[in-house]
Parts: C-alpha cells; sequence; structure tokens
C-alpha cells in the first residue's frame, strides 16, 4: 500500500477541523481533564485523615487514657466523644457517625499492671469495608507501637524489634505520589480515545463516510489521517497533565523524558488503534459511545489504577494483559518515583506497540467491511 | 398534556432503542462485564507477597523467624544471598520487601533483648507498602510469643486488639464491592442513556420536525425520560439478581426501600444525563461531559474506593453534589445493614435535591426553538 503525505495531511487538517471547529468541542476536550486532575488528586488518596471514632471506657485507670491518647493525638484518626455504654456506641457506627468504636473493659489497666493481657474490643462499619481493613491496620499498628513498649525486656527470651528502615521511592508513603500518575494515565487514555472513537463513527452516520472511500485515498491513508487527531491531541495534553503532577503536586520525577515519551507514544498507538477499531465498527456515534465505554471502564478498573494486579485471580490477570492502561501506569510510575530509564521498560513498550499496531490493522479492515 | 401524544413518543423512543441495540448492551452487558470483574477480580487483600530475605549469618535463631515468615499467608519468602542481589530484586519487582537480619543479629537479640530486623519496603505502592508493614509486624509478634512459649515463659503481647468488622465479619471484599459497584454502574446507564438522545435529533435534524409537531415541552421531555427509566430500572433488577444469587451479597435491607431509593437514583442519573444532552447539542460533546461529570467523579469521589473523611475539605464538600455518594451508602446500607432510616433519610433527601436540580434545569433549558 503507498502512502501519499499529501492526501494524509489533507485529511487530518479536516479531522483537527472537525474535532476542534466547535467552541464546546475544544473546551470539553482541555478544561475538564485539568480540572478533574486537579479534583482527584486531591480526591483520591489511601491515606487515612481524621477518620472518625468514638469510645467507650470502662476502665478509670491511667494507661487507659494514655491507650487512647495515642489514637486521638494520631493524624489518622479524630476522637469524636466518649460514651456512657454499649448501647451508644452501637448506635454511633449503626448511623455511620463513625467509622471505628474502641471498647475498653474494666480491668484494662490491672490487667497491664499485673503482666496479663489486656483485650480491646475494636468495632469497624464493615459497610465501607475497604476503609475499614486501612483502618484496622493503622490500629494495629498503633497497638503494636504501645506493645513494644511495655513487652517485658531481658525476660530470658530473645527478643527482638522490627526496623522499617527505608521505603525506597516514596519515604514517607505518600499515596497521592502513586495515584496522581494514574490519574494522569487515565485522562491521557480517555481524550485520546474519545477524540478517535466517535471520529469514523460521526462520519458514517451522516453519511460522509462512503464519500471518504471513494476518493482516491486508501485505507491506510484514512487510517492514518484519522489518527494524528487523536494522537496529536492526547500528547498534549499528557503533557500538560505531566506538568501538573510534577509542578502542582509535586510528584518528584526521578526518571528520564525520552523513556516516559517513548512510552507515551506507544501507549497512544494502541488508545488510538482500539479507539478507531471500535469507531470503525460502529455504526452510529452512539454505538461508538458506548464501544469506548464498554473498552474504557474495564480498562481503567483492570489497570492496576486503584487496586494491585497482583492481588487479582491468575485468570483475570490474564485479561489484564490486553490492557494498554495497564503498560502505561507502570511506565508513568517508574519514570516519575523509580527512575526508571529506557532499557528498564522495554518489557512495557512492546506490548503496547504490539495492540497498537495489530488493532489499527483491524481497523483499516473494517473500513471497507462494514460499508453501508 | 396529552396522554396519547406522550403514548407516541415512548413508542417513537423504545424503537429507537431497539433499532439501535448499543443501549440495551449499556442496561445488561456493562452490568454484566463490571460485575464480574468486579466480583472475581477485584481486591485488597494482598497474599503471597514476595519478600526477599537477606541472613547474613545464619543460626537457629534467624531459621526460626525465617520459618515463621514462611508459614504466614501473606509472605513467599526467598533467600538471597546478600544486600545487593536483594536490593535488585526489590527494583525489579521481584520482590516488594526485603528483611534483613544483620550479622549481629543473634548476638544481640541473646544479650540485650533489642535485635533489630532491618525491612526495607517498595514505597510506589504506598498503601501496600503500609499493608506489608503490618503483616510483617503480626509475623514477628507470633514468632516472639512462639518464643517465648518455647523458652518455657507465657509472654503474650500486652494488649490484644480484637477486632470485629459489624455488617461484613469475614470482610469478604466482594459484599462492598458489589453494592458500591452497582451505584456506579447505574451512573453510567442513567447518564449514558440519555445523554445523546436529545443531543442526537439536534445533531440529525430530527428536532425541527419534532418542533412543528403538537407535542409540548413537558410531554417531549417525559416521553424521552420514561422509556429510559424502565431501560434502567431492568438493569438494575439485572444487578441486583446478580449480587444475591451470583455473589451472594446479603441484601438485608427491605426490597420496596431498594426500589424506592433506586428510583430515586436512577431518576436524578437520567435528569443529569438528559441536562448535559439539552445543553451539549453535539453527540461528541455530550458525551464527553456525561463520561467526564459522571463515571471518573463516581469511581473516584463517591467512597466506593477512597474514604471521604480523608479528602480535604473542599473536595468533601465537592462529593457533595455527585449523586453516586449518596446511592453507594444508600446500597452498602441497604445490602449489609439492613433499614437504617437515619442514612436513609438523610441519602434521599440529598438526591432529590439533585434531582430536582437537574430535571428543573433541564425543564428550563429544554426549549422548543431553533436559535
Amino acid at each position: 500500500m503507498e502512502l501519499s503525505l499529501r492526501r494524509i495531511v489533507a485529511l487530518a487538517i479536516k479531522e483537527f477541523l472537525s474535532l476542534l471547529r466547535n467552541p464546546a468541542s475544544r473546551a470539553v476536550l482541555i478544561g475538564p481533564p485539568i480540572i478533574q486532575l486537579l479534583v482527584f488528586g486531591y480526591g483520591a488518596t489511601y491515606d487515612l485523615k481524621h477518620v472518625p471514632f468514638v469510645v467507650y471506657n470502662q476502665d478509670a485507670g491511667r494507661l487507659s487514657r494514655d491507650f487512647i491518647a495515642r489514637f486521638a493525638g494520631s493524624p489518622s484518626f479524630e476522637l469524636i466523644g466518649n460514651l456512657p455504654d454499649q448501647l451508644a456506641l452501637q448506635q454511633a457506627v449503626d448511623s455511620e457517625t463513625v467509622l471505628m468504636a474502641v471498647n475498653i473493659g474494666p480491668q484494662f489497666t490491672s490487667d497491664l499492671e499485673r503482666g496479663r493481657t489486656a483485650h480491646v474490643q475494636f468495632i469497624f462499619d464493615g459497610r465501607d469495608s475497604n476503609t475499614a481493613a486501612l483502618a484496622l491496620g493503622y490500629a494495629q499498628s498503633i497497638v503494636t507501637a504501645f506493645n513494644r513498649e511495655r513487652l517485658p525486656r531481658n525476660s530470658g527470651v530473645p527478643a527482638s524489634t522490627i526496623v522499617l528502615d527505608r521505603a525506597w521511592f516514596n519515604p514517607n508513603l505518600e499515596s497521592r505520589w502513586f495515584i496522581v500518575p494514574g490519574i494522569a494515565g487515565i485522562l491521557t487514555l480517555l481524550v485520546s480515545m474519545l477524540s478517535t472513537g466517535l471520529s469514523v463513527a460521526r462520519e458514517r452516520e451522516m453519511g460522509t463516510f462512503d464519500q471518504l472511500l471513494v476518493t482516491p485515498m486508501n485505507p491506510g491513508e484514512i487510517l492514518v489521517g484519522k489518527a494524528l487527531p487523536g494522537f496529536v491531541v492526547g500528547a498534549l495534553e499528557a503533557t500538560l497533565i505531566i506538568a501538573v503532577a510534577i509542578l502542582w503536586f509535586k510528584v518528584p520525577f526521578t526518571g528520564s523524558f525520552p523513556a516516559l515519551y517513548l512510552g507515551l507514544f506507544c501507549f497512544l498507538l494502541s488508545a488510538v488503534g482500539i479507539g478507531l477499531m471500535i469507531s470503525a465498527l460502529a455504526l452510529t456515534q452512539q454505538q461508538g459511545l458506548l464501544g469506548t465505554f464498554l473498552f474504557m471502564v474495564p480498562a481503567i478498573v483492570l489497570s492496576g489504577f486503584a487496586t494491585p494486579i497482583a492481588n487479582m485471580p491468575k485468570a483475570v490477570q490474564y485479561i489484564t494483559l490486553v490492557d494498554p492502561l495497564r503498560y502505561f501506569l507502570i511506565i508513568l510510575r517508574a519514570s516519575f518515583l523509580e527512575g526508571a530509564g529506557v532499557s528498564l521498560l522495554w518489557p512495557q513498550y512492546w506490548p503496547l506497540a504490539t495492540i497498537g499496531i495489530v488493532s489499527m490493522i483491524v481497523a483499516a479492515g473494517l473500513f471497507r467491511g462494514r460499508l453501508g | 398534556m396529552s396522554m396519547m401524544r406522550l403514548m407516541g413518543l415512548i413508542r417513537k423512543e423504545a424503537y429507537e432503542i431497539v433499532r439501535d441495540p448499543s443501549s440495551i448492551a449499556i442496561a445488561f452487558i456493562l452490568p454484566l462485564a463490571l460485575l464480574l470483574i468486579f466480583g472475581y477480580g477485584v481486591s485488597l487483600d494482598a497474599r503471597g507477597i514476595p519478600v526477599a530475605v537477606v541472613v547474613d549469618h545464619p543460626t537457629l535463631l534467624t531459621a526460626s523467624f525465617v520459618g515463621e515468615l514462611r508459614s504466614s499467608r501473606w509472605f513467599r519468602p526467598t533467600n538471597y544471598p546478600g544486600e545487593a542481589p536483594a536490593e535488585k530484586a526489590l527494583t525489579d519487582g521481584r520482590a516488594a520487601a526485603i528483611v534483613w537480619l544483620r550479622s549481629d543479629f543473634t548476638r544481640l537479640a541473646l544479650s540485650s533483648g533489642r535485635a533489630p530486623i532491618h525491612v526495607i519496603v517498595n514505597g510506589v505502592d504506598a498503601n501496600q507498602a503500609r499493608i506489608i508493614e503490618n503483616y510483617l509486624n503480626g509475623a514477628w509478634l507470633a514468632w516472639l510469643a512462639q518464643r517465648a512459649a518455647g523458652e518455657g515463659i507465657r509472654i503474650s503481647a500486652p494488649v490484644v486488639a480484637e477486632a470485629r468488622v459489624w455488617f461484613n465479619p469475614a470482610m469478604r471484599s466482594r459484599d462492598y464491592l458489589v453494592p458500591g459497584l452497582i451505584a456506579i454502574i447505574m451512573t453510567l446507564i442513567g447518564a449514558l442513556l440519555t445523554a445523546l438522545v436529545v443531543a442526537r435529533e439536534w445533531e440529525r435534524g430530527t428536532m425541527e420536525g419534532i418542533m412543528v409537531t403538537p407535542a409540548g415541552k413537558m410531554e417531549l421531555l417525559l416521553g424521552k425520560l420514561i422509556p429510559y427509566f424502565v431501560l434502567g430500572m431492568g438493569g438494575m433488577l439485572f444487578s441486583t439478581i446478580m449480587a444475591v444469587f451470583l455473589f451472594r451479597v446479603p441484601l438485608r435491607g427491605s426490597i420496596s426501600v431498594l426500589v424506592a431509593c433506586s428510583s430515586l437514583f436512577l431518576l436524578t442519573a437520567l435528569g443529569m444525563g438528559l441536562l448535559i444532552s439539552i445543553l451539549a447539542r453535539s453527540q461528541f460533546v455530550a458525551g464527553m461531559v456525561a463520561i467526564v461529570a459522571t463515571f471518573l467523579p463516581a469511581f473516584i469521589l463517591s467512597g466506593f474506593l477512597f474514604d471521604i473523611h480523608s479528602m480535604p475539605r473542599v473536595v468533601q464538600l465537592l462529593t457533595h453534589v455527585i449523586a453516586a455518594r449518596y446511592f453507594v451508602g444508600l446500597l452498602q446500607t441497604i445490602f449489609l445493614a439492613g433499614n437504617v432510616w437515619s442514612i436513609i433519610v438523610s441519602n434521599c433527601l440529598g438526591l432529590a435535591i439533585l434531582c430536582l436540580l437537574f430535571l428543573g434545569l433541564a425543564i428550563i433549558r429544554f426549549r422548543k426553538r431553533l436559535d
């Protein structure tokens, strides 16, 4: 197939015009992704802060107050009240006033002073089990710290302590550093897929695609011409988003830009390719939009953005292998936090490029195949 | 308002739905695919975390500690001969953490009783790192108690936290993910179904045809709303059946409350889609806005994945205009806790306000005029 540069440029210009001519569509391409990055960057965090909790303390001693103070003093928890009885505690959890309730028995201080084990009941609201599980972990580490100080020394037991030396790449364990690059990946996928996902479908719906097919342009030229706007818009948008992540959110960028942009190139190839494939399959814009959606939502869920891929069952892990976002998120996070270069990222580049090329070939085949 | 005209418009919209099966796909295939993926695929519970273990000077004591890690279901320890290869494993992602027992470990443990176990974690996923740290602490405490028992001393941790997780005692992640997910799916269905319908008529020019008919504004809007409402409730029914019978999520509240809350939410979501559609006038813009304004906020800001209390105040305020926030709370309570009226009433109130706002704006902005 011979590609004529002149014809491709002509089609690409026409595509750019139809994408950007309308002020409203210009605005939705640029504004919302940046706003979303800002809002979600602040909103999406696994670092618990101010988790409301109540205490029902039946112990009058010093140690129980010290124990509670460790929770109340932690930035993760916020004590919103001492309750007089078990019933009030139950109501506080039932009505979602608190996520955690601590019930300290009357023997707490005396048990500890006599070297016996004191049992403390922690009640969590399991309706939001995700946060409950996180809060449980936080509570447990506070209890562990409390215990560590009270464990008998030199009791003949070879004791030891766990020392967390370092958390590599993210010393303060800020989940924002992990999530903001993830949001950048999602938004890049969204913009590039939407600007291509409807492009062929729109022409089909209006009937102008048949006209395009009878021009001297061959499917390869149509493909490149149609792919270019999504590619360029996606690349510009990604650059803007990455700049906000670095300059506004101060996520450290320790890798190399060539490695990141090579990854972005491969990712856009696959995102635009899949977008074009869906678009070529769709007969109306509605089908194009819904198809884009049916692809994009699972792609985001299975990308490892919010839950680690390693925790998924094996069968689902195999499905994630065809998810371009999976690879791009690794590239983004490795470039931002781990200082990865091109050589370390090869295992991510080639699957993206393969997905891109295969989907583009299928899309070009579908151009003629679905005439009428 | 004429009943006959309204029925005619509903029939016309129903034909559009049947003719282009993509809206039926969104009502049934999207829930099916997403529920299967979430129900089986997504979990924050880590199992078999790969840990690189470096023991500088192996003794019986170090062996017993490594044995404790090995017997834990959370860890999959691998021995590395030194710090450098272990660090390389951490960089490559073959290990998520390094546990390092230095050469003086046994001597310090036996003499001073304070021997450090050095831990290095990969902090990129901060949440995962914190979970690993907690699991390691747990394994260490278990090891300590076991050592003490071996010496004939009963030491147990001074304070034992007995955690009870109400409404979901086994912390089955499916039980809370599935109700939250239904809320997200319904947000998608509601907005996507209607986002395109008015914009499509403008773009295809059929709006002009409708304008010359005697149908009034309310008839036109109801004619758009009712068919998609029926389709959306069908999707809701389908999702609920999957949740209860396939995923065995308990449904502790009453079905009538569930139906009432779902109707209110669906009306809000459809109203929002309709408003987007009326304002946008082009399917591309409507689709883009629908995705940006519904799916991602519902996913990230509804409290489904991320805790709302932990967000900055400004973002917390913003979550109040996100309909999915109320529906996530409602569904989690209705499925897992039962009819807790204080929660149901306050969330329904929030939904009702948003519903009136969206539908009211849609009525105001929808004009039978060419401009």
